[in-house]
């Protein structure tokens, strides 16, 4: 269980984040979603201590999180952007990132056949493709088969064979009992994956609950006319929190 | 430190392997190999070096230094997002640049004198501190580099503030001391003086290297202003200490800095 509390962040007169408070049940899928700048980043960021927050507190399983590194031991981390040391090869940053982890005996390396990267092996980062690196990126989060799964705009980037693995895997994980937070644009794939969603705009959540419901309250078809609605800015959200 | 040993250890094998790295330490092989068959006699050579030392080494190791910080952006992200402090991150990432650079500075200046052979006694003690001087000046100005790059999330700023440091200490500050001595010509300025060579890691530097070789000549206002105040042995420590807290100072308030910055 992740939860936030009333979390503040500004980037100098930029107010990013106001007022945040967000519980992320366990063995779920919870998506953050929203317009660009609304802040999904950055509280993403804020969870994994890559930003700090003005004010308010973030913990996990009880635990207070703030400026503290060791827990990061139980989160698996996906970037928007896959960004590596770009002389290592792909071998030599596998073996970097299990050294740093102590070189847990159980890795999770099944997506690294799924989307088989071995023939990639002795070649340095800075050769492959941004696809590429996203899947590698993806093989990272997943290997040391972390509880808690924060991936920021998974998909982006990956050809449909692979971004269709990569969700069986989140499925498979999520069934297995990982809990997830992720980001995306692309809302017929968050229609698939997730069953809570967390709206923000600028730097507020506007709504948050199940998927299901928050279609059916806005009456559109799907989850893209929802959100849509919703970013349109029509008062749905206050009937909402009537309810 | 478990955290930080590792992240050395990748360091080590990253920096080794890049061409800059070998041509740091072959550029110092030449300049002294280079020496020896022109200029000739050990202290003549160690003199030149100090020279070539004093303005190649605080360049080199201020714009290796910030480029470094930009390059390992994507390393330093990658890190941050593991279960690793940001303390251990810095002082990996720092102790790995300075330790090779110092490494490829002592092998490189170090090895035509071995192969030479002609080391007395004398001249290896002026040697040593010549080394001494060319690392600390390197751990001095990658800590400045490393501070600067920190802070400046621009490249093209950060290397720019670099250059301004590295002239304002070389170039500008001299400068500024020839000001000073002629506007208040008619006051006392030892201690001041005193107080704005300590104020100098590379002026600190040459006064030191120049205390020990004790060659008035060139010495320089500052020099002869520390000469008469300390005595040979003092004015070593006093440099030496100076010097170690030059390269101390930008560390602390760049970890400082590294420790609060949102990625």
């Amino acid at each position: 269980m992740i939860r936030i509390q009333s979390l503040e962040k500004h980037y100098q007169k930029l107010h990013v984040l106001k007022s945040i408070n967000l519980s992320v049940e366990p063995s779920k899928i919870t998506a953050i979603v929203g317009p660009n700048s609304a802040g999904k980043s950055t509280l993403i960021k804020s969870i994994l201590g890559l930003v700090f927050p003005d004010r308010g507190d973030i913990s996990i399983n009880g635990e207070r999180v703030n400026g503290r590194w060791d827990y990061r031991r139980k989160i698996g981390y996906m970037p928007q952007l896959a960004r590596f040391p770009e002389n290592l090869t792909l071998k030599e940053l596998l073996a970097l990132v299990r050294d740093l982890r102590h070189h847990p005996d159980d890795t999770d390396m099944e997506l690294f056949e799924v989307f088989n990267l071995g023939k990639e092996w002795d070649k340095p980062i800075r050769t492959l493709s941004g696809g590429t690196r996203q899947k590698v990126s993806a093989v990272i989060a997943f290997l040391f088969r972390p509880s808690i799964l924060i991936l920021d705009e998974p998909t982006a980037g990956l050809d449909p064979i692979a971004s269709s693995n990569l969700k069986d895997k989140i499925l498979k994980e999520r069934d297995l009992g990982k809990t997830f937070i992720l980001t995306s644009h692309i809302m017929s794939e968050l229609e698939e994956l997730s069953e809570h969603i967390v709206f923000l705009l600028e730097g507020k959540i506007f709504f948050e609950g199940l998927t299901d419901e928050l279609v059916r309250y806005t009456g559109e078809r799907n989850l893209e006319r929802a959100i849509a609605t919703l970013m349109k800015g029509r008062p749905v959200w206050t009937e909402l929190q009537k309810s | 430190m478990d955290g930080t040993a590792k992240i050395l250890k990748y360091e080590f094998h990253n920096i080794l392997r890049s061409k800059w790295m070998i041509g740091y330490a072959i550029f110092f092989l030449v300049i002294t190999d280079g020496l020896f068959r022109f200029v000739g006699t050990d202290a003549k050579v160690i003199l030149s070096l100090m020279n070539i030392i004093l303005a190649v080494i605080p360049l080199a190791s201020i714009i290796f230094g910030a480029m470094y910080v930009y390059h390992s952006r994507e390393f330093i992200e990658l890190l941050l997002s593991q279960p690793i402090g940001r303390k251990n991150i810095y002082w990996g990432i720092y102790c790995g640049l300075s330790l090779t650079l110092s490494a490829g500075f002592v092998a490189g200046t170090g090895l035509p004198f071995l192969l030479e052979g002609v080391i007395d006694a004398e001249y290896l003690s002026a040697l040593m501190l010549l080394l001494t001087a060319g690392v600390l000046l390197t751990w001095i100005f990658t800590a400045l580099a490393f501070w600067i790059a920190v802070r400046y999330e621009d490249k093209v700023k950060g290397i720019g503030a670099a250059m301004l440091i590295w002239m304002f200490f070389t170039v500008v500050y001299d400068g500024f001391i020839l000001l000073v001595i002629y506007w208040f010509d008619d006051y006392p300025l030892e201690p001041a003086i005193i107080g704005m060579s300590l104020a100098n890691p590379v002026d600190l530097a040459r006064v030191m290297l120049l205390l020990k070789f004790n060659v008035s000549a060139m010495m320089g206002y500052t020099g002869a202003v520390f000469h008469q105040f300390f005595s040979a042995s003092t004015g070593l420590g006093v440099s030496l200490s100076v010097l170690i807290l030059w390269a101390v100072t930008p560390f602390l308030l760049g970890l400082r800095y590294f420790q609060k910055k949102d990625f």
